[in-house]
C-alpha cells in the first residue's frame, strides 16, 4: 500500500501554475487570476475557480486539465467549485503574466481602456478596430506605424 | 403564488430572455456583413449563452425536481418559455439585429444593475457577472445604431423602420404582474416599471444622436413573459432543440 503525504497548499499553487490557459497558452491558470483559492476541507482539496467571462469555452476545459493536473500528482480527492462574486477582473492578472501576453503579442489590459503600445513594435499610433476579437476576453487594435493587426485583452 | 414559484418564473423569464436572443444573433455566424462584426456578434451570443446557463441551473435548482439548465433550454415547448417577445422577432437586415439588441441591452444594463442589490445573494452574484459584459454590449450596439442611423440615406430609412417594427416590443419589459409583486416584496427583484424613465432617457438620447424619430404610440405587444409567444418561437426551437429531440440526452 502507497502512503501519500497531503501536499501542501503551497505545493497545489506551485502546480497549478504550471497549467496554461487552453486558449492563450504562455500565460497560467494562476496568473490568469482565476484561481480563487486552495483548500483542504477535511481530506478533500477543493480548487474554486472563477469563470473569466459567462459564456466562455475554455471553462470546462480549464476544470479538465486542473483535475488531470492534480489528479497525476496523486491528489485522489479533490473537488472543485465555482464562485462568480467577486466577478473576476483583469486587475487580477499577474505581472508575469502581463509581460508574457505582451511578448506574445497581446496587448496587456489598461485601465485606461485602450492598449498603451503595439506589442509588435512598441509605436503608440493605435487605432480600434472591434470592440470584440478572437475570444471575449479581447478585443481587435491596429498600429498605424508597422500596420500589425494585434488582440487587446479587455479590462473587465 | 409563493416565493420560490415567483422565483422560478422570474429566473426563466431572465434566462430565456438571454437564451433566445443568443441563438437569434448566432443565426448571423458566417453571415454579417464584415469579419469583425460576425465575430462581435458570436462573442455576445456566447456571453448571453454563459449568462442562461447561470439563470437557468438557478431556476432548476429553485425548482427542486432535478432540472438542469440544459434540461430547461433543450426540452420545454414554446407555451413553457418565458422569454420577452422582443428577443424572438426576426433578425431582418443587420441594422434591425443591432436595433434590437440596443433596445435588449438598455434595459438588461439597467434590470441587472438592480438585481447587483438583490437580496438572494445567488441573484446578486449572478447579476454582477453578468453587468460586466452587458457594459461592453450595450456601449457597442449603441455606437452601431448612432453610425447607422446617422449614416447614408439608406442606412437612416432602414434603422427607422427597425425602430418602428420593434419599438411596440419594448413596453412588455416594463409591464409587472403577480411575479414581480412577489419579488419586489421579499427584495429580490425591482419593479420593471421602475426601470422605466432611466431607459427612456438613455434610449431617447441615443436615438437623437442616430437622427432616428422615436414612435409616439406606445402601444405594448405583451405574452411572452406568460407563455403567449409569437409564431416565430416555435421554429426557432425548432432548430435549436432538433438534436435533444432527436437524440435524447447526445453529448459532445
Amino acid at each position: 500500500m502507497v502512503t501519500l503525504t497531503r501536499p501542501s497548499i503551497d505545493q497545489v499553487w506551485q502546480w497549478l501554475d504550471t497549467i496554461p490557459d487552453p486558449e492563450i497558452p504562455v500565460i497560467t491558470l494562476v496568473d490568469l487570476g482565476i484561481i480563487r483559492d486552495v483548500e483542504w476541507q477535511d481530506q478533500v482539496l477543493v480548487i474554486t475557480v472563477t469563470p473569466t467571462y459567462s459564456g466562455c469555452p475554455a471553462t470546462s476545459i480549464i476544470n479538465l486539465d486542473i483535475e488531470t493536473t492534480l489528479r497525476e500528482k496523486g491528489v485522489e480527492n479533490l473537488r472543485l467549485e465555482r464562485r462568480l462574486s467577486p466577478a473576476w477582473t483583469t486587475d487580477w492578472l499577474s505581472d508575469k503574466g502581463r509581460a508574457a501576453l505582451e511578448k506574445y503579442g497581446i496587448a496587456p489590459p489598461e485601465p485606461a481602456g485602450g492598449p498603451r503600445r503595439c506589442p509588435h513594435c512598441g509605436g503608440d499610433n493605435l487605432e480600434k478596430t472591434s470592440q470584440f476579437g478572437s475570444t471575449p476576453c479581447k478585443a481587435l487594435w491596429r498600429c498605424k506605424d508597422c500596420l500589425e493587426p494585434f488582440d487587446y485583452f479587455k479590462c473587465i | 403564488m409563493n416565493r420560490d414559484q415567483a422565483l422560478f418564473e422570474f429566473l426563466l423569464r431572465m434566462g430565456d430572455s438571454t437564451l433566445i436572443l443568443s441563438h437569434r444573433i448566432s443565426e448571423w455566424c458566417g453571415h454579417a456583413p464584415v469579419i469583425e462584426e460576425d465575430i462581435a456578434l458570436a462573442n455576445t451570443a456566447l456571453d448571453l449563452i454563459g449568462q442562461t446557463q447561470f439563470w437557468l441551473e438557478l431556476a432548476g435548482e429553485v425548482e427542486g425536481k432535478g432540472r438542469t439548465a440544459d434540461n430547461l433550454a433543450h426540452l420545454r415547448d414554446a407555451w413553457d418559455f418565458r422569454n420577452l417577445l422582443l428577443v424572438e422577432r426576426p433578425n431582418g437586415d443587420f441594422g434591425k439585429t443591432l436595433m434590437r439588441q440596443f433596445l435588449f441591452d438598455v434595459w438588461q444594463s439597467l434590470m441587472l444593475a438592480k438585481l447587483k442589490g438583490s437580496s438572494d445573494q445567488r441573484i446578486a452574484d449572478i447579476a454582477e457577472k453578468a453587468s460586466k459584459e452587458v457594459a461592453y454590449h450595450v456601449e457597442r450596439s449603441a455606437n452601431t445604431v448612432i453610425s447607422l442611423g446617422d449614416g447614408t440615406e439608406e442606412s437612416h430609412q432602414r434603422m427607422q423602420d427597425a425602430l418602428e417594427d420593434l419599438y411596440p416590443y419594448v413596453g412588455e419589459m416594463f409591464i409587472g404582474d403577480k411575479v414581480d409583486e412577489v419579488l419586489v416584496k421579499a427584495g429580490i427583484a425591482p419593479d420593471p416599471a421602475s426601470l422605466r424613465a432611466e431607459y427612456d432617457r438613455i434610449v431617447g438620447d441615443v436615438m437623437y444622436k442616430a437622427t432616428l424619430q422615436l414612435p409616439e404610440d406606445d402601444f405594448a405587444h405583451q405574452g411572452g413573459k406568460t407563455g403567449r409567444h409569437t409564431e416565430h418561437l416555435g421554429y426557432i426551437l425548432a432548430d435549436m432543440q432538433f438534436l435533444q429531440r432527436a437524440y435524447p440526452g447526445a453529448e459532445w
